[in-house]
């Protein structure tokens, strides 16, 4: 009888080119190579350096998102905050068009994060690998994917080879049971699982999630869950779909269970993805004075009430059509606090415009935030939507590292629905409290 | 390359993340070059009154992006290795590809002062004491021998092909 395989043991099987031995790793055939405007000019340049074409520009799809701007044209012209953005999405289109590989660019009907249109208009299934100049990649997983960020040095070897030359990673389950209480998302999940592990707990590894939460989720739930396993180091996050399923019995390299039962909603609050601690919890006594310091924080003290200047919706982790719903459950019909900036950033055009058909934009705009156009925003603070020194923001992006949404800022990693909690309050505020 | 030799720059910080090695804003170019200037630009404290080749780094070192700026950076600042107790795994392979070497050791509290990278016995010795450290026997063989992994990949065309044709 065949062995048990796990779902990663199918997939890297069935994309082996060349298996890998002690001398050399396997070389892995890619199905589709996403890619954007901040990762891939130097891997276009090394293929025109060798005179090298793209060998399957059908497999390969770009947008513009990282470094573009999130407010409507000014007479016609998008309004970049800074020059060498312009140069960089000039030079996707310049690349695009020379090498034939289709781009949903600025101002198109479906631009939008690279994570969020990857799936949207259906390119990423089961069973596929699926690769991106972007640790996020993992997001693809919760289609039952083998997806994984690469450098660009790698970007370039796709674009030439349609291949990677990779080592098979480890595999780990985190089996993930109890019903979620109301107020509490897959994002508070996954931050939960994250300060299980440690930021660095799943080096080396591919996190498959199982177990009954993980089954009842919907498939967007299960793209925020699969997003932030990078924050957990590991290489990739996946959830089986269909026919692409763990084997009964199979062996995993480690096996985690995670009971979800009792969780409150989670929020992080130092410096690094894997500080989350129970929104009404206090921050750990034993919190290194640095990261305490440059949050603002005191150890030992609660986080509720924590004064707060700006709210960020948006990113490849809380940027889809639910996750706008979720933020607008608790924003229609109320104000936000006055002095408090909030920036709501639809993933996509194609959730601009069902959201916008469902008068999602005029509950934000009632409650006075800021309703903007696609892209990353302040997730990554490159296109001029960036926090202030000293301002703290509750955000619903995936990192929290010091001056990752503007040079001194402080972030707070949270749900979309604690993220307008603390919109309404104008502090760091418990959802279940607003949501009673 | 098979031995490598320089001072030390000691900073053990944990979970030195790719936007404190290379902050977002520096990202906006097209170029691999002359990303040295913005190495630790927010992070000023970290190289303080130090010089040297070998960065010496708390653990989990490179956690965050896939940004291949991070070795790029710290290449162009001067850097030929970097040790840690664990390096993240999408910075491991930039480096690789970089000639930036990465060694992953579990005690680096000793290291200070002149170190010596041995890449054929994959070793590190200073101050007269040797650690050996594990490398990837490809990874080791690409570095000494300065492969390009592109290269190496292209040459593999007719099994490439062979693939698509049966699937
Ligand atoms: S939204 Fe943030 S994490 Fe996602 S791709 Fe953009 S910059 Fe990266």
């Amino acid at each position: 009888m065949a062995q048990s395989r796990t779902l990663l043991d199918k997939i890297w099987d069935a994309h082996l080119v060349r298996p890998e031995t002690e001398d050399a790793p396997a070389i892995l055939y890619v199905d589709l190579h996403l890619v954007h405007e901040v990762t891939s000019p130097q891997a276009f340049t090394v293929l025109r350096e060798r005179g090298l074409r793209v060998r399957h520009p059908e497999r390969t799809v770009a947008t513009m998102d990282h470094s573009t701007p999130t407010l409507p044209r000014v007479n016609g012209r998008f309004p970049f905050a800074h020059g060498d953005a312009e140069t960089q999405v000039e030079t996707l289109a310049r690349n695009c068009r020379e090498h034939g590989i289709e781009l949903h660019e600025l101002g198109s009907r479906n631009q939008g994060i690279v994570h969020v249109i990857g799936p949207e208009l259906g390119l990423t299934k089961p069973g596929m690998t699926v690769v991106c100049g972007d640790s996020h990649t993992s997001t693809h997983g919760a289609f039952g994917a083998l997806a994984f960020g690469i450098g660009t040095s790698e970007v370039a070897h796709v674009l030439a080879t349609q291949c990677l030359l990779q080592r098979k990673p480890k595999t780990m389950r985190v089996s993930i049971e109890g019903a979620l209480q109301p107020g509490v998302t897959a994002k508070d999940v996954i931050l939960a699982v994250i300060a299980k592990l440690g930021v660095g707990g799943g080096t080396g590894s591919v996190i498959e999630y199982a177990g009954r939460t993980v089954s009842a989720m919907s498939i967007e739930e299960r793209m925020t869950v699969c997003n932030m396993s990078i924050e957990a180091g590991a290489r990739a996050g996946m959830v089986g779909s269909g026919a692409w399923q763990t084997d009964e019995g199979a062996r995993f390299d480690r096996e985690i269970a995670v009971d979800v039962s009792r969780l409150a909603p989670m929020i992080t609050w130092g410096t690094d993805p894997g500080t989350a601690i129970p929104v009404d919890g206090n921050v750990p006594e034993d919190a290194p004075q640095k990261s305490a310091t440059y949050m603002g924080v005191k150890p030992g003290a609660p986080l509720l009430g924590t004064k707060i200047d700006v709210v960020f919706v948006g990113s490849c982790t809380n940027g889809r059509l639910s996750d706008l719903r979720a933020a607008a459950s608790v924003l229609r019909g109320r104000r936000i606090a006055s002095g408090v900036r909030v920036l709501i950033v639809p993933g996509s055009q194609q959730v601009k415009r069902a959201a916008e058909s469902e008068g999602l934009d005029k509950v934000f705009r009632d409650a006075g935030a800021e309703w903007r156009e696609p892209g990353c925003s302040m997730c990554i603070a490159m296109n001029g939507d960036a926090l202030a020194p000293g301002q703290a923001a509750v955000s619903t992006s995936n990192r929290n590292f010091e001056g990752r949404q503007g040079k001194g800022g402080r972030t707070f990693l949270a749900s979309p629905l604690t993220a307008a909690a603390a919109a309404v309050a104008g502090a760091i505020a418990d959802p279940r409290e607003v949501l009673r | 390359m098979k031995l490598l030799k320089g001072r030390a720059v000691v900073v053990l910080r944990p979970n030195i993340d790719t936007d404190q090695i290379i902050p977002a804003r520096f990202l906006r170019t097209t170029r691999r070059e002359g990303l040295g200037v913005a190495l630790f630009a927010d992070r000023p404290e970290f190289l303080q009154g130090q010089t040297g080749s070998i960065l010496v780094a708390g653990e989990n070192f490179g956690c965050g992006s896939s940004r291949e700026h991070a070795p790029w950076a710290l290449l162009d600042h001067g850097f030929r290795a970097v040790i840690s107790s664990s390096i993240a795994d999408i910075f491991r392979s930039n480096a690789i590809k970089n000639g930036l070497v990465p060694v992953q050791i579990p005690d680096t509290s000793q290291l200070r002062g002149e170190v010596a990278i041995d890449l054929e016995t994959c070793t590190v010795e200073c101050e007269g004491r040797r650690q050996s450290f594990a490398l990837d026997p490809f990874a080791r063989h690409c570095l000494i021998n300065e492969i390009d992994e592109l290269g190496y990949l292209l040459a593999a065309e007719k099994e490439i092909a062979a693939f698509e044709a049966r699937r």
